[in-house]
């Protein structure tokens, strides 16, 4: 999604949306995301304003104080930003790639199923299953941080059985262009 | 998830991520970038205790972990090669910045009034916007960023100010720093003959 983007050409506009907006903007992230208002507030106080930064093919980048928070393609879901996503690892739910998957996710590949299922990878057990359609984090063996932020193309239950394709499509990895986007 | 969020009213704190100053990553994932060996080189001088943690001996072999020699070593070449790849950009792009000029344009717009259209500053990481304010204020004239002809961006400032812009640009007052002053030239341009 960020693979090739520059600022001075793909944003269209900078505007502050409405309070009931924001509003709705926050209680959607505190449902999507594992967090709690408190945590919430610390990163975006109440009294400071969203700025939607519009972006070219309906992508929105939200942050505060010029600093990118989270952004949402669409009316997808909400995703943090990679650096966010460091400070608060425990926002999203966690698959881990192996090594070998590691230089593909880098150069902006979606993730495969082997990588994820082969024995450097990383799946939620059965029972906290993630459908299809969610936003993840994505880690690499061996790291401590995460590496990028996709979303799930199959639910991980079917990531096991088929083991084929297309498993986790990234948005946003270490070093494409929103990660050297630090402000706007 | 509400369950725990009673539990813990207080905000969780965020995690202090340390980040290389060289490729941005965080040190774990320099490996992967396209400047290792001066990654590297800051971590050594930086955080001596990360350096040994991610390229001692012990955590080299581990970290191989489920990959097979041959792929490791395919991924030790390949990384080399995009690391020398990146270099070769970095130094033609340094190249080329050094070889580009910066034109100062004196342009006549009737008899006695000129404007001064600088011109290619933006080669040397100038940001046109802001170079344009400080000379605005510098000269109390008006000065803005507009295409030109070709559709590059310029500076285009009101009035004759090109031996004074030579000046500053030369001096790297302000936001005009580091341009040198070899590759900056002064073209005068006479307003052409209406054409009848």
């Amino acid at each position: 999604m960020f693979k090739k983007f520059t600022p001075s050409t793909d944003i269209a506009g900078q505007t502050p949306p409405k309070s009931s907006v924001q509003r709705s903007i926050r209680a959607a992230v505190l449902q999507q995301w594992k967090i709690g208002p408190e945590t919430l507030e610390e990163i975006w106080p109440k009294k400071e304003t969203l700025i939607h930064v519009k972006c070219r093919e309906h992508i929105s980048i939200y942050s505060v104080q010029s600093v990118p928070l989270f952004f949402q393609h669409f009316d997808g879901p909400f995703y943090p930003t990679l650096r966010l996503l460091h400070q608060y690892p425990s926002i999203l739910p966690k698959v881990g790639i192996d090594r070998g998957a590691i230089r593909f996710l880098l150069a902006g590949a979606p993730m495969m199923c082997p990588g994820l299922t082969s024995a450097g990878g990383y799946l939620p057990p059965s029972e906290e299953a993630l459908p299809k359609g969610t936003a993840v984090a994505v880690h690499a063996e061996g790291k401590e941080h995460a590496v990028g932020i996709g979303i799930t193309e199959l639910s991980t239950e079917d990531m096991r059985k088929l083991n084929k394709d297309v498993a986790v499509e990234v948005v946003t990895h270490l070093g494409d262009d929103l990660w050297a986007l630090q402000t706007l | 998830m509400s369950s725990s969020d009673q539990q813990e009213p207080q905000a969780v704190r965020p995690l202090e991520v340390l980040y290389c100053q060289i490729c941005t990553f965080p040190p774990e994932y320099c490996e992967f970038g396209s400047s290792l060996t001066r990654c590297k080189e800051w971590l050594q001088g930086a955080h001596s205790q990360l350096f040994d943690k991610y390229y001692s001996d012990e955590a080299l072999q581990s970290k191989i972990g489920t990959l097979s020699l041959e792929a490791q070593a395919k991924l030790e070449k390949d990384s080399a090669k995009k690391e020398a790849k990146a270099e070769a950009k970095a130094d033609a792009a340094l190249k080329k910045k050094m070889a580009s000029q910066v034109s100062i344009k004196r342009i006549e717009r009737n008899k006695r009034k000129h404007v001064t259209a600088i011109h290619g500053l933006e080669a040397f990481d100038i940001e046109l916007k802001k170079a344009a304010k400080f000379l605005a204020q510098k000269f109390a004239t008006g000065a803005s960023v507009t295409k030109n002809a070709q559709g590059q961006d310029e500076i285009v400032v009101q009035g004759d100010v090109s031996d004074d812009v030579l000046e500053l640009i030369e001096g790297g007052a302000g936001p005009l720093k580091g341009v040198p002053a070899d590759n900056v030239v002064i073209i005068e341009e006479k307003k052409k003959k209406a054409v009848e």
